[in-house]
Parts: structure tokens; C-alpha cells; sequence
């Protein structure tokens, strides 16, 4: 963080646009906005194409001999598996009415990240090599050669979309530069083109079960000493089975959750809530990731890790599978795992085993989200809480973009956060950057590593800007979410933008609020941050009195 | 010459050189050619390319539901939901349809448009913020165009039938309902040109989008602005023999061509340029007039929790099984209390 600069240096964009046209401009791969090379033992724990030392810096990215037509050869292959690349390759009219809703843009100012422009990258190059104009007109058909300037571009550009699905939103045809993006990283990739960030997290969970690699004793030393930390401050005893063959549920999370802060509380809060309503439920070593950092290199590589969930729970011969509090894990789970493996007649239809709610709508793919989960023992009078125990938090919800926009997951966070918080602390931010139209954190898809600050912070400038406001106005200090990269990336985009504001899951609200018998008195909430009217606080105050 | 440049004037003198192009044509007496060839060629084009581009579209599999959901969708059924949320994330086939149908008629997600702008604070860039706005004359251009240009299309109908139907004597009525000049000025004659010059000055005027425009959406609006003002002139300037040019469109309508004499040069520049319409659209982004009843974002539904998608070529892949982990681990496992299925 130490080098890059300030907000206000930062926040001088230039959205002058460049006098020569972006068919001469070469991209300009400047240190803080790329990812670094994967290294070549993860590409090769994978098993995919040509791993090799390379760096991005450099000139010379070593491409195979060939990597032209393994790129055209893979493109003609994509158009004819993919009726959306063809199609959106074809029928945009370039009107512009995507160009100011991508984060990137609006952050950088950089005309190659209007969504239309950044999908014209590729689209020139289909015109070129697919299309009669393109072969015999050229250039004035908008149509330019593959060189690898050309293919730098590529990679330079589509490591600056985090596939958020916002400008499809205001698309007339609702073209998607999130689909075109996830194809041509699969292109990029098959020339041995990936991020690091990505590809270890990919080969990690792969072979192991974790994006971070964590060893099965590793996973459940983590998750134990979360338990313990429930102990400490509730005097509730949240033992986690794992790997426990016959339980009623799999619970899978985002790894986030039980590997760094904030998402941790979170993780304490789903303990405290499946001990609450006794759940009979287990985790798993295998199947120890929700999230998955494959999709963002293919769709091969996500199917391949999203098989683990399936698998596991037909191992472990749960009845359905319930998982955590995941952005992308949950556009993955809704709009590709029921296609990928059906059918799923190894699981049962979900059904809570506390309110007998049938989850209908999730008959077929048998997977559950926390919140519509936890949603439903709140409307059931399940849960017992005090709203007042988050007292010392005003917040807004960050609705992310996947579970927004590629599952249309709107009111279920929203109907927690109203039992678990007192009416008065919740302040939504303005509507034009909320629900279906919410900005990205700005480091999702693989992009949240740490060389490539600049570009992440100001990605995710928009989404700052509209928490500033509502901080500015309503003293908001905590900015809700259910997706483990927001945990993972917002707190560095809030202490750069709006350092005031602290982030945290939904889930660990409802551990905070969740009244058990035989808990000692609470004073603290889960981070150890005194409550607001509890404890000596609330003693002094009444002496006074 | 630079590339806006380049991608302006290219188009615009394409424009003008078919132009001297239909009037040289019937001054050399090719009538025949230009009333009669060139339109069959054309329309015989036309749906040619039409189809093949469909085909070429519905020969590549849709292999994953990935509807954009714009709204809460169908989980709890106590969460409400309003006709606005089941039209923007449709649960069923039929709001699908209706989520099409006000996409198409209505250009749904264009009239969310929002503009945004960074509003700098001098003293103090940190206080600089990005503020949103509604933005909808994007929206309005577009629809007034579009719908515009489907009334003068239909309009035109009466040119090619005998009786004319009622539909269209009572639309050209009522597109001429303000009578102010003789004959009927046709209002949406009038909107078409305005709407289209709109839509080319904010792509000349709005540097992003001159940055990004290519000849290919510079040509279209010249065309259609040279058929318009073309036919405007002919209507009210410059006017033709209308008997004959209804004679010539009814001889094309029923595979009996006759070209009658004297009908003007005018009439065979708007024909020709219509022509070139014709034959244009299916190799240009005006297919993004089928193509959206294509779009995967929009015309399929948000049920993929409860109702299975298909992809045909779905394959099965390679992936480490559980007990890659375990055989990997096992003591470890066992010492920290983890169950396994082998004890060796």
C-alpha cells in the first residue's frame, strides 16, 4: 500500500480521451494495474498449457511458437459453443449506454474499460479473422490483425474487469462483457496467459481443498479456534463437525471466512447460529471452498473445482448442501452447477430441519443460501435476539454483484439485517448504486493481490464514493455484505476511501444478536468491541441513575 | 486523416457517391434496373441474409442459463414480489415473454439508463464525488426513432396494395391529424429524420462515442437519413408522379414488374438508397433487431434452482477425488481427530 498514492492524488482523473484512436494505442502495462504471471507450478499442478517463467513487465511474454493460432483456433471453437459470443460479438450497436456504468471506467477514465470498448478489443479481432468486411475491408470495418500487441491488450484489459455484470444491466440487448471476459481469459489462458493470483488459488483448492492451500489439520485447527473464540466472549461451546459422514447438511463456505478478518466473525456467526437451532450439519476438508477462483480462468477449471461440493456430499451422504456467505460462489452454484452435473439424485430436496420450510425453488440444484436459510427461521420465530447488542454499528448493504445480479438475491439480506439491527442503523445507500445496479468492490475475479493496488482502488471508487456518502450523512459505519472477497477487499478499499467504515458479514450480526440461555453476559460483541448500553457501560450508567 | 475522420467521411462520401449513383442510373435510362433488379436483389438479399445470420446464431448452443436478474427472485414465498420484479427477473416462460416483449417495445433496460459524472471539488479532490443521474434521451431518441420508422414503413404499405388496408389509410391519418401545409405533412416522416440526426450529432458531439465509432455506425445513419429527407423532398419538394410509382410498387408486389416513364430521378435515389438498406442490414448491426430476441441475458428465465438447462456439450471433467486428500494427509488426519475411510 506504502506506494501508492494518495486518494487525492488518485481521485485526478483524466477523462480526456487520447487524440489517437485506440487501434494505434498500445495498452500501457504499468505497474499497479496488472496481476503479476502465474508461476509455472501452479499452471503445471493444473495440468493446463504451457507454464513457463514469465513476467508481464517484460517484453517478451513467450508465447509458444503457434499462440496465434491456438487463440484464432480457440475463438472459431467458442463461437460455435457459445451462441452469447456470437451473438454479442454481432449485435452490439456501439450506443454507448454501457460506456459510464463499469466501475473501471469511472474510476480510471480510461476509455478501453467502457465496456463496449473493452469488448471491441476482442470484437476487432473476430471481424478480422470470422467476417467477410472485416477480411476485406480492414480497418474501416473495425477489424485489426492479432498481433501480440494485440493479445497484451487482452491481457491487460480483461484483468480489468472483475465481471460484475453491471453494464449487461443497462445493455439494450443485455449483452454481457462479463461472458466475454470469462472467454477470452479462457483464451488467454490457453496460451499460457494466466494470473497468478488466480492460478494459485485455482491449483491450491484443486489439490488440496482450499484456495489458501490450507492442510485438512490446518482447516479444522482454523476452524476450532474460531469455536473457541465463541467460547471466550458467549460462553457457548460451538463444536464443528467435520468431515462427519451421515450429517444432515453440508456446509460449505467461502474460505475467506476461516482464514482472515473480518470474514472470521462471520464464520463465528454461522457457529453460533447452527448451535442456536442445534442443526445437525458438517464441513469438510474436501469440499472446503465455496468460492471458485476457477471460473475466472475457465469454465473447464470452474467446473472442475465445483465438482468437489457434489462429490462430498455424496460421500458424505448429507441430504442437501447449505452454503455461506459467497459472492461468486453463488453465481457459479446458481447458473452453472445444476447444468454441469445433473442430475443430482444423490441429495435430497431441501428442507429445514427447524421450520419444515421446503426450499422449492431449490429443488433441483439442492443448495441453500445462509441468508434465505437464516431468513426463514426469523419469519418462523426461531431465533431469539436483541437488535441491540449491534447497536454500535450504523450500516449499509452492499449487495454483491453476483448474488445480485446473476441470482437477483435482493431482500433476503436486507430482512436479516431489519431483525438483527435496530430499525433506526440501517441507511441504504443512494438507489442508482444499489441491487441490480451495485458496484463492484473492484477486486473480484481474481484481481484482489497486491501489486495491483492502483487499479483496485480505483475500481472500486464508486462503490467508496457511495458509502462515503451515506457515512457522511447518516454516520454509517459498517458496510454489510454476503460475499467473502467484499470481506476480503472492501476493508483495504474502505481505509484508503473511507477509513471511518469497517466491514462486516451479515451472519456475524446475527451471532452478536443471538440470545442463548446459558450465555455468560455479553459486553463485547464478536471482534471484542465493547456494546453499546451493555456491561460496565450500562452499570455506570445506571448507578448515576 | 485521423480515425474519426476517417470513419465519418468514408461512410458519408459512400453515402453520396450511391446517391450519384441511382441518379446517373436513370439518367442513362436504366429505369429497369434500378425499379426493378436491384429492388428483387435486394429484398432476395435481404432475407437470405436474414436467415443465414439467424441460422448461423441457433446453430451455436445457449450452454448455460445466465439470465442478467434485475430483480428479486422467486425464493421464499413470502417474500412478495411486484409484476416490476417478476418482469425484470421472470420466474416462468410467460413473464420471459413479457420481459422480452417491454424489452423490445418498450427498450426496458435503455430507459434505466443513468448517467454519472465526477463532480470536482477544487480545494479539496478528496471531497470529489461521483454523482448519478436518470438519464433517458438516449432512451427517447432510440424509441422515437424506432418507432417512427416502423409507422413510415407501414405507411408505405399503401403503395403496394389495392384496396388499401384500412390499418394503414387510418394510421396515415392519423400521422397527419396537424395539418398545416399541403399536402398532410406525415409527423413521423418529420421525427425519423430529427430522431436519426440526434442519434448521429451525439456520436459526432459525445467524444467517448465519437472515440468509439466505426464507419459501420456512421453508414447506417447517414442511410437512413438520406432515405428520409430523400423521401421528404419527394413528398413535398420535388414531386412525383405518385399513380405511376404506385403502379411500378404494385408490378413488383405481384411479379408483374412495369416500369412507368416519367416517374423522376428522385423517386430512384430514395428507392436505391432503400435498396442498399435492404441488402445492408443482414451483414451490419442492424441485426441487433433479431439478435435481441436472442440474447441469453434476457429472454431466459431465473429458475435455475428448479428447472434443469441443458448443455449439449457438456463433458465431464478431471478432478482430484477425496481421497487424493486423505491418502495425502491420513496421519495427520487421524492425529487431529479427523475421520477417515481407511486407517492406512
Amino acid at each position: 500500500m506504502a506506494k501508492i498514492p494518495k486518494p487525492a492524488e488518485l481521485i485526478q482523473i483524466d477523462y480526456k480521451l487520447p487524440a489517437k484512436s485506440w487501434m494505434e494505442t498500445k495498452a500501457d502495462i504499468r505497474p499497479g494495474y496488472y496481476v503479476n504471471a502465474a508461476s509455472r507450478k501452479w499452471v503445471e499442478l493444473v495440468d493446463y498449457p504451457y507454464p513457463r517463467d514469465w513476467n508481464v513487465a517484460e517484453d517478451d511474454w513467450k508465447l509458444p511458437d503457434n499462440w496465434k493460432e491456438i487463440v484464432l483456433q480457440g475463438m472459431e471453437d467458442r463461437l460455435e459453443r457459445f451462441r452469447s459470443l456470437k451473438l454479442f460479438f454481432d449485435i452490439c450497436v456501439r450506443c454507448g449506454a454501457c460506456a459510464d456504468k463499469c466501475h473501471f471506467f469511472l474510476g480510471t477514465g480510461d476509455p478501453k474499460n467502457m465496456p463496449v470498448m473493452r469488448a471491441e478489443l476482442m470484437r476487432s479481432v473476430y471481424r478480422r479473422y470470422f467476417k467477410t468486411a472485416g477480411k476485406v475491408l480492414g480497418e474501416l470495418a473495425g477489424a485489426r490483425d492479432l498481433t501480440e500487441d494485440v493479445l497484451k491488450e487482452w491481457f491487460f484489459y480483461l484483468h480489468q474487469c472483475t465481471i460484475c455484470r453491471r453494464c449487461s444491466v443497462f445493455c439494450p440487448y443485455g449483452i454481457d462483457m462479463a461472458e466475454m471476459t470469462l472467454i477470452g481469459r479462457e483464451l488467454l489462458s490457453s496460451v499460457g496467459l494466466n494470473i497468478d493470483w488466480a492460478m494459485a488459488s485455482v491449483a491450491q483448492c484443486y489439490d488440496r481443498g482450499s484456495h489458501i492451500g490450507a492442510t485438512p489439520q490446518a482447516f479444522k485447527d482454523m476452524i476450532d479456534f474460531l469455536a473457541e473464540e465463541n467460547e471466550r466472549i458467549t460462553g457457548i461451546s460451538t463444536p464443528v463437525p467435520i468431515n462427519k459422514k451421515g450429517a444432515e447438511i453440508l456446509f460449505i463456505v467461502p474460505s475467506g471466512d476461516y482464514f482472515a478478518d473480518p470474514g472470521t466473525y462471520t464464520l463465528m456467526g454461522y457457529l453460533l447460529l447452527f448451535k442456536y437451532i442445534g442443526l445437525d450439519y458438517t464441513m469438510s476438508t474436501y469440499a472446503a471452498e465455496g468460492g471458485n477462483f476457477g471460473w475466472f480462468v475457465s469454465h473447464e477449471m470452474g467446473k472442475r473445482l465445483n465438482a468437489k461440493m457434489y462429490e462430498e456430499a455424496k460421500r458424505l451422504k448429507v441430504k442437501w448442501i447449505l452454503g455461506g456467505e459467497c459472492g461468486h460462489m453463488w453465481r457459479v452454484c446458481n447458473q452453472y452447477m445444476p447444468t454441469w452435473f445433473a442430475p443430482v439424485d444423490f441429495l435430497e430436496e431441501p428442507v429445514s430441519p427447524i421450520t419444515g420450510t421446503k426450499f422449492e425453488t431449490a429443488k433441483l440444484h439442492k443448495m441453500v443460501h445462509i441468508s434465505e436459510f437464516t431468513a426463514d427461521l426469523f419469519k418462523h420465530g426461531k431465533l431469539k435476539v436483541d437488535p441491540q447488542r449491534n447497536a454500535h454499528i450504523k450500516l449499509t448493504f452492499h449487495d454483491s454483484c453476483n448474488p445480485a445480479r446473476a441470482m437477483g438475491l435482493l431482500e433476503e439480506p436486507r430482512y436479516i439485517i431489519n431483525q438483527v439491527l435496530p430499525k433506526e442503523n440501517f441507511f441504504e445507500m443512494p438507489p442508482n448504486t444499489i441491487r441490480e445496479k451495485t458496484f463492484c468492490c473492484g477486486s473480484s475475479a481474481g484481481l484482489n493481490a497486491n501489486e495491483n493496488m492502483d487499479i483496485r482502488m480505483l475500481g472500486g471508487l464508486p462503490r467508496a464514493n457511495a458509502v462515503k456518502y451515506v457515512a457522511e450523512k447518516y454516520g454509517v459505519n459498517h458496510l454489510g455484505c454476503v460475499c467473502a472477497l467484499d470481506r476480503a477487499t472492501l476493508p483495504t478499499l474502505m481505509q484508503y476511501w473511507v477509513p471511518e467504515v469497517d466491514v462486516t458479514g451479515i451472519t456475524e450480526m446475527v451471532g452478536n444478536a443471538l440470545i442463548f440461555d446459558d450465555e455468560i453476559e455479553r459486553t463485547t460483541d464478536l471482534r471484542d468491541r465493547d456494546l453499546v448500553g451493555f456491561g460496565e457501560e450500562a452499570a455506570e450508567e445506571e448507578e448515576a441513575e | 486523416m485521423d480515425f474519426f475522420k476517417r470513419h465519418f467521411l468514408v461512410p458519408l462520401i459512400a453515402v453520396l457517391a450511391l446517391v450519384a449513383i441511382a441518379y446517373i442510373g436513370v439518367k442513362a435510362n436504366l429505369e429497369f434496373v434500378f425499379g426493378v433488379v436491384i429492388p428483387y436483389l435486394a429484398v432476395l438479399i435481404f432475407f437470405e441474409g436474414l436467415i443465414y445470420r439467424i441460422i448461423s446464431w441457433a446453430r451455436s448452443p445457449v450452454p448455460f442459463k445466465i439470465p442478467t436478474t434485475c430483480a428479486q427472485v422467486r425464493t421464499l414465498p413470502w417474500f412478495k414480489r411486484t409484476i416490476a420484479d417478476k418482469l425484470d427477473n421472470p420466474d416462468t416462460r410467460l413473464w420471459t415473454v413479457a420481459r422480452m416483449a417491454l424489452e423490445v417495445l418498450a427498450f426496458r433496460s435503455l430507459f434505466r439508463n443513468i448517467r454519472s459524472e465526477l463532480r470536482r471539488d477544487k480545494d479539496n479532490p478528496e471531497k470529489s464525488r461521483l454523482v448519478y443521474w436518470s438519464y433517458k434521451w438516449l432512451w427517447l431518441g432510440a424509441i422515437a426513432f424506432h418507432y417512427a420508422f416502423l409507422v413510415v414503413i407501414l405507411r408505405h404499405i399503401r403503395f403496394f396494395t389495392q384496396p388499401v388496408p384500412h390499418f394503414v389509410t387510418a394510421l396515415a391519418e392519423a400521422d397527419g391529424f396537424v395539418q398545416f401545409y399541403v399536402p398532410t405533412v406525415y409527423l413521423t416522416g418529420v421525427i425519423l429524420v430529427l430522431a436519426v440526426t440526434y442519434l448521429l450529432a451525439r456520436r459526432i458531439y459525445t467524444p467517448t462515442l465519437r472515440y468509439l465509432s466505426l464507419a459501420a455506425d456512421y453508414f447506417p445513419l447517414l442511410l437512413i437519413i438520406s432515405i428520409g429527407v430523400s423521401g421528404i423532398l419527394m413528398r413535398y419538394f420535388y414531386k412525383v408522379d405518385i399513380a405511376a410509382v404506385k403502379q411500378l410498387a404494385i408490378g413488383l408486389a405481384t411479379l408483374k414488374p412495369v416500369v412507368p416513364a416519367g416517374i423522376g430521378s428522385i423517386f430512384y435515389i430514395h428507392l436505391f438508397l432503400v435498396c442498399v438498406l435492404f441488402v445492408y442490414f443482414p451483414f451490419s448491426k442492424l441485426m441487433h433487431a433479431p439478435g435481441v430476441f436472442f440474447s441469453p441475458t434476457r429472454n431466459l428465465p431465473g429458475d435455475n434452482r428448479w428447472r434443469l438447462h441443458v448443455n449439449p456439450w457438456n463433458y465431464p471433467v478431471k478432478f482430484p477425488d477425496y481421497m487424493h486428500q486423505e491418502d495425502h494427509y491420513r496421519e495427520a488426519m487421524i492425529e487431529a481427530g479427523l475421520p477417515v475411510e481407511k486407517e492406512k
